[in-house]
């Protein structure tokens, strides 16, 4: 039981980046149709800015808010007005490539510019263990939890219950609509992609501490958020959370109880069955066919 | 095809046949290498181009059709019979994979087709009894052919090319035939093909199917070519690099595999110039041209020819023809 604990608390901690990374996501597709394969590249980004923030003598915090910064100003601003921009009009395979191709890009260039080695990040907290039902957890799995939780509540605070962020949602679920009530969509887009490049910043600070900066981490990252989208619910911000943690727990458990050497592959089974027994995903809406 | 087309195409393959002998052994080996992936994109090209059905898992498929062949040829097969084992496997696994694609459609069949790429290299790395795991497969011996070997990196190269000639014909020939017409029927209109009366149930299954059989007979000859196969070179990133050659030479264009193919296999060997950071330079090359060619290569010259032609008049759309981009 004591172990269960264990495995369920370190789950959520890794479920809940994994839903911060997913927001992003379905965020992206909502409203402008950007499938973006370089999500997972977007995380790894960010922890490199710390560390470079850091080398020139900043202290954490402000790293931390620098890299957030960059984040927002290159993965959000420059990714839609360079990449996404262009591509939309043209459908959403070129663009597919596109990303697909930054991935690449950002990949090797992290690891060219910076370094190719995995870089220790510093710890958010102090490595401290607490003790609940006899199993132990560590402080970090808890911090990671409540940072988590707290961006996901502000962000569903924005969206539902500010001006702002219903013109967001009418932006996302028909468009020529909310442009004929006079919702400026295309502002609402770039906000959206803003948004992304905060929660990708957040959740590469959350997560580097445990895997270190690596230029690869991107790879596993990207999977996990793509799997936790589709799980939970493409179109749907609370499907991607419950993806997400659905995917952390599982991950976690099937590799203590079933078969470590598959444990990759559970998500991918539950991703087909999800697919084809309920297509719009867990929590997600019918998406209307335009034919 | 015009004859300016005629003439350019011929202009090509005597280029193939001749530039080998030009070549040392590394190029060679590149050239093959264009032959073979060729192959596996003319089949995405069948499935994405011409029926309209995203596949993300003809890496798999290259990767099945290679062990498939390294496997048997270990075991004492010859390589005629384990070629076309490998080719008969990956019609039926494709066609259990075209399943889905009856239910979902666009994005959603992209994702199934990409989970199952991601669990055939699981299960390529991990059972270890039938696949030797990470270890991969090496010393796969290229075969000799009615007394012909092709152990000689040009033989074989000249043996990749003649494949790629056939299997080029035989698609050529399909795509004329009522089943091509088909296939552009299902990506175009499914309704309207079904309503007017075309089995698009069992059309949607055949484009799975054929189109993996070729990513399978690819994988054959993959095998033989490199002589050393392991997971990680079916994983994900092949498909990427699949998909990457369909849309960059031109999704639904006869021809714009091979040169998507030439692209992808050959521009980062070029670009290695740049030391380093030739995979930054080609990654970046990759994102300008999707900007300035998102219908791929063909698709932009296609489209400057046509605004050549009617000047001034805006450019509609041709009446359905085979050659036609994906919307």
């Amino acid at each position: 039981m004591a172990s269960f604990i264990q495995l369920l608390v370190s789950g959520l901690a890794t479920g809940a980046i994994y839903a911060l990374i997913a927001v992003g996501f379905t965020l992206l597709w909502q409203t402008s149709q950007t499938i973006n394969f370089a999500q997972g590249e977007f995380v790894m980004l960010p922890a490199f800015f710390v560390l470079a923030a850091l080398n020139f003598g900043a202290p954490f915090w402000l790293a931390a808010l620098i890299a957030i910064a960059l984040s927002v100003a290159i993965l959000g601003l420059m990714f839609k007005l360079v990449i996404v921009d262009p591509m939309l009009k043209h459908g959403v395979l070129p663009l597919v490539i596109s990303t697909i191709a930054l991935s690449l890009f950002l990949k090797e260039s992290a690891k060219d510019f910076y370094s190719s080695q995995a870089q220790p990040f510093p710890a958010l907290v102090p490595p401290i263990d607490l003790h609940f039902l006899g199993a132990v957890i560590s402080l970090q799995s808890v911090t990671v939890l409540a940072v988590a939780i707290v961006t996901v509540m502000a962000l569903h605070l924005l969206l539902n219950n500010t001006r702002l962020g219903r013109m967001m949602q009418a932006t996302a679920q028909n468009p020529t609509l909310a442009r004929i009530l006079g919702v400026p969509v295309n502002r609402m887009v770039l906000y959206t992609f803003l948004i992304n490049g905060v929660l990708v910043a957040i959740a590469s600070i959350l997560i580097s501490p445990i895997y270190l900066a690596k230029f690869t981490n991107g790879e596993t990252l990207g999977m996990a958020a793509f799997l936790a989208a589709i799980i939970g619910g493409f179109n749907q911000v609370r499907g991607a959370i419950v993806g997400g943690v659905i995917l952390g727990v599982l991950d976690n458990l099937s590799a203590a109880y079933i078969s470590s050497q598959y444990r990759a592959a559970f998500p991918l089974i539950i991703l087909i069955v999800v697919i084809l027994w309920r297509p719009q995903g867990l929590l997600g809406r019918v998406e209307e066919r335009t034919v | 095809m015009n004859r300016i087309g005629a003439i350019a195409l011929a202009a090509v393959v005597v280029a193939a046949l001749v530039l080998p002998h030009f070549l040392k052994g590394y190029g060679i080996y590149l050239i093959s290498m264009w032959a073979v992936m060729s192959i596996a994109a003319l089949g995405l090209n069948l499935t994405l181009g011409y029926a309209g059905q995203v596949s993300l898992a003809q890496g798999a498929f290259v990767g099945i059709g290679a062990y498939t062949a390294a496997l048997l040829m270990q075991a004492g097969w010859p390589f005629p019979l384990a070629f076309v084992c490998a080719a008969l496997l990956c019609f039926a696994v494709g066609w259990g994979l075209g399943y889905p694609a009856l239910r979902v459609q666009h994005h959603y069949l992209a994702f199934v087709t990409l989970a199952f790429n991601t669990l055939v290299f699981l299960v390529l790395r991990n059972e270890e009894w039938l696949t030797h795991g990470i270890y991969g497969v090496s010393g796969i011996m290229r075969p000799v052919l009615l007394g012909w070997s092709t152990g000689k990196a040009i033989h074989f190269y000249y043996f990749c090319f003649g494949m790629m000639a056939v299997v080029t014909a035989a698609l050529w020939w399909m795509i004329r035939s009522p089943w091509g017409r088909a296939f552009v029927a299902l990506r175009e209109n499914p309704i309207r093909a079904l309503s007017l009366g075309l089995d698009t149930r069992r059309y949607t299954l055949m484009a799975f199917a054929i189109g993996s059989a070729l990513g399978g007979i690819s994988g054959a000859l993959y095998a033989p070519l490199v002589q050393f196969i392991e997971p990680n070179s079916f994983a994900l990133g092949l498909s990427f690099n699949l998909l990457l050659m369909v849309i960059v030479g031109g999704s639904g264009y006869f021809f714009g595999p091979f040169l998507g193919a030439l692209i992808a296999v050959l521009l980062p060997e070029w670009l290695r110039i740049t030391q380093g950071y030739y995979l930054i330079v080609y990654s970046a090359a990759i994102m300008v041209m999707m900007a300035f060619a998102p219908y791929g290569l063909f698709g932009m010259v296609e489209r400057a020819a046509r605004a050549l032609r009617s000047k001034g008049a805006p450019a509609g759309p041709p009446a359905l023809q085979a050659e036609r981009p994906q919307p």
